[in-house]
């Protein structure tokens, strides 16, 4: 007689490979964690930094000598004054407040102090003094972007050994820099330019911002729900509940499924082929890079779409079409509406999809330079501009250093679009969710 | 033919409210019902009984063309309803189903309130004028459905959150708010208990004196309980229809005996 307390072989190692595949669980878990740990320190590590900024503040006299030589603060006079002309003034004001505050340049030169300021500071106090001539001759008080090196050197990417070997900057102007921070000139604070900015050039990795970029991402992410949504759920709604059932709807749905699957970067090419090509749509236009995303959510969004009307109980539409409802009623009263969570689900699921998508939009232009926001919708929507993605992707190709921060701080950004949407679909399954 | 005249004669005064006469109904190649030929009287409840597959549902599901919207399913033959043949192409199914209604074997309220689950179909219908109206055919209808006051203090409560046998009577509601003429049960009381049950049979007797009831039951002794006429079906044909009372007592074909006293089925 064998006893219950113990165990015969087979039964030892039916347990013992038990707990082996719960180990292999426990591992593939624990790697899977790990990985994406040193995925966000990574990019968090890289990407933080670019939300703060180190900014010059000191008052900047507008001198009319320099600025308006004929004195008639006249704009189109006033127009020829190029940024190299703003550039001295910002120059010899941040000289002036230097000496005023008694400090030791060590001997550098008024090219050296220039240096310091970065290049689009000069754009902004033209655009500004521009914008209202008013300030001629006046002293303000301005807040100028420091050099990228400079910044670079409060996050800890430029060293003085760094420096030495460095073109663009010298370990005296770090001194230098330390010395201004001490003085109040130099301050180091959040970053809403990164936000609201747009693009800059290779040489301004300090002026570079998303505006244009997060803004040509929601222009495409209202092409993409304005288009897909009410395609997709009435292409889904017709196959599902009206369709026959024949070979003709068998290879749709099999295309479909196909399509969900086809590399997005086909897309961008029929997009570039009929939007722009065919249709005469402009390049790096929202409306195009709009339409190839919705091309491309399409079976993205029928495929959850049909299978939430699927899950929706046969007994339901039964008691709808029994009291003599229409099939369109039983539709938009009934299944539908208990579709919906999931087919909101699909769809946010499927814009989350299009907004991290760049290969389409490389093809059809997006990838450009954009410096100007594109305008208001809806005719904005035909204005050049850029994508989060494809921003992301620019930016790593830049040689300066400093655009390394930037490219893992638009990636934070991406991310925290992405959550956001997924956070809201996961909302709306909750609350909606009902059990029959 | 001669068995039908034979029952006509014993019938009273009442009339034929469907007739069906050589129905076939075809899933695909699958020749579901064979040679169908039943008068279903005005305010009688009619049985139809028979093992599982034996075609009674489908034939069911052809009085209210709910077989429609299976695409693979044919009817031939001719049925009609009040002389008018309800597989005319001039006929809308849609307003069919308004004047025969459906009870089906799982009770499936909507996931709406127990008030919008009757409203529906005088809603959809446009049977109102006005929201005081719509209240009066809810409470008429559901007091018919003798749920009345187990849930007159709630309402606007989930008809899902009622108990099985409530569910099914709030479904009943839901098909005599319409006014139908024709009630069509499928096995309504295969999901409930004894006491739902009998609920329903009672109820289902007391809506006998407004509608003509078709009900389809797997129960012997439901259709003895409850119909006044009781039709058996077995392997796709009709094999016998008379009076309750002489199908069970008396029956003429051997197969009716041999499934009422549980030899086939």
């Amino acid at each position: 007689m064998s006893s219950l307390f113990t165990q015969d072989k087979k039964t030892t190692a039916r347990n013992a490979a038990e707990k082996r595949f719960r180990a292999y669980g426990v591992v593939a878990i624990t790697l899977a964690l790990l990985a994406l740990v040193w995925l966000l320190i990574s990019i968090f590590g890289a990407g933080l930094p670019a939300f703060r900024q180190t900014f010059l503040t000191f008052p900047v006299t507008l001198d009319v000598a320099v600025l308006d030589k004929q004195g008639h603060a006249l704009p189109a006079e006033m127009a020829k004054v190029t940024t190299i002309g703003y550039g001295k003034v910002l120059a010899s004001s941040l000289a002036a407040e230097i000496a005023a505050q008694g400090i030791d340049t060590g001997g550098m030169t008024a090219k050296d102090l220039a240096d310091m300021i970065s290049e689009e500071s000069a754009a902004t106090l033209r655009n500004k003094v521009l914008g209202n001539p008013a300030l001629l001759g006046q002293t303000i008080s301005f807040t100028a972007l420091a050099n990228g090196r400079i910044d670079g050197f409060f996050k800890g990417r430029v060293t003085m050994e760094s420096a030495k070997l460095d073109k663009n900057t010298s370990p005296e102007k770090l001194v230098l820099a330390g010395k201004l921070r001490d003085a109040g000139i130099l301050s180091i604070r959040f970053n809403t330019g990164f936000l609201t900015m747009p693009d800059a050039s290779d040489k301004r990795p300090e002026a570079a911002g998303l505006g244009v970029a997060i803004i040509g991402s929601l222009y495409m992410m209202f092409v993409v729900l304005v288009l897909a949504l009410p395609i997709g759920v009435a292409a889904s709604v017709y196959l599902e509940e009206f369709a026959p059932k024949n070979r003709w709807t068998d290879l749709i749905e099999v295309n479909i499924a196909n399509l969900a699957a086809v590399p997005s970067i086909v897309y961008g090419i029929l997009g570039l082929a009929i939007f722009i090509n065919f249709a005469g749509l402009p390049q790096s236009a929202p409306i195009v890079g709009g339409l190839v995303l919705t091309l491309m959510t399409l079976p993205r969004i029928i495929i959850p779409t049909r299978a939430a009307l699927k899950a929706v109980p046969p007994s339901i539409r039964d008691a709808a079409l029994g009291i003599g409802a229409s099939k369109l009623q039983t539709v938009t009263h009934h299944v539908l509406p208990l579709a919906m969570p999931g087919i909101l689900t699909g769809t946010i699921i499927g814009l989350a999809q299009a907004l991290g998508e760049t290969a389409p939009l490389l093809l059809i232009g997006m990838v450009a330079f954009v410096r100007d926001f594109p305008g208001a919708p809806p005719s904005g929507l035909f204005d050049p501009a850029s994508a989060l993605p494809v921003q992301i992707y620019n930016w790593t190709q830049r040689s300066d250093p400093g655009f390394v921060e930037r490219a893992s701080g638009a990636i934070i950004v991406l991310l925290v679009f992405l959550i956001a949407m997924n956070t809201v679909a996961i909302i709306l399954r909750r609350k909606y969710e009902r059990r029959w | 033919m001669m068995k039908d005249l034979r029952l006509e004669s014993r019938l009273d005064t009442l009339t034929n409210k469907i007739e069906a006469r050589k129905v076939q109904v075809y899933y695909g190649t699958n020749h579901a019902l064979k040679d169908v030929d039943v008068n279903i009287l005005d305010k009688t409840v009619t049985a139809f009984i028979g093992p599982s597959g034996c075609g009674k549902s489908t034939f069911l599901r052809c009085l209210n063309r709910m077989n429609d919207t299976i695409p693979a399913c044919r009817v031939e033959g001719l049925l009609t309803m009040d002389g008018e043949d309800i597989y005319d192409p001039r006929v809308d199914p849609v307003q069919l189903r308004a004047k025969v209604g459906m009870v089906f074997q799982k009770p499936n309220p909507f996931p709406k309130s127990i008030y919008d689950n009757v409203a529906y179909g005088p809603k959809i219908h446009g049977l109102t004028r006005n929201k005081a109206e719509l209240d009066e055919i809810v409470e008429k209808s559901i007091r018919k459905a003798a749920l009345w006051n187990e849930v007159k203090d709630r309402l606007h409560a989930p008809g899902t959150g009622l108990s099985g046998g409530q569910q099914q009577r709030l479904c009943i509601a839901r098909a005599i708010a319409t006014s139908p003429e024709v009630l069509l049960m499928d096995e309504p009381c295969s999901a409930l208990d004894p006491i739902a049950t009998a609920q329903v049979e009672e109820l289902i007797d007391e809506l006998r004196a407004q509608f003509s009831v078709v009900i389809v039951t797997h129960s012997m002794q439901q259709a003895a309980r409850v119909s006044q006429r009781t039709a058996f079906f077995h392997l796709g044909n009709l094999v016998e229809y008379g009076e309750t009372g002489q199908i069970f007592t008396n029956p003429s074909d051997p197969r009716t005996e041999s499934y009422i006293t549980g030899r086939i089925g």
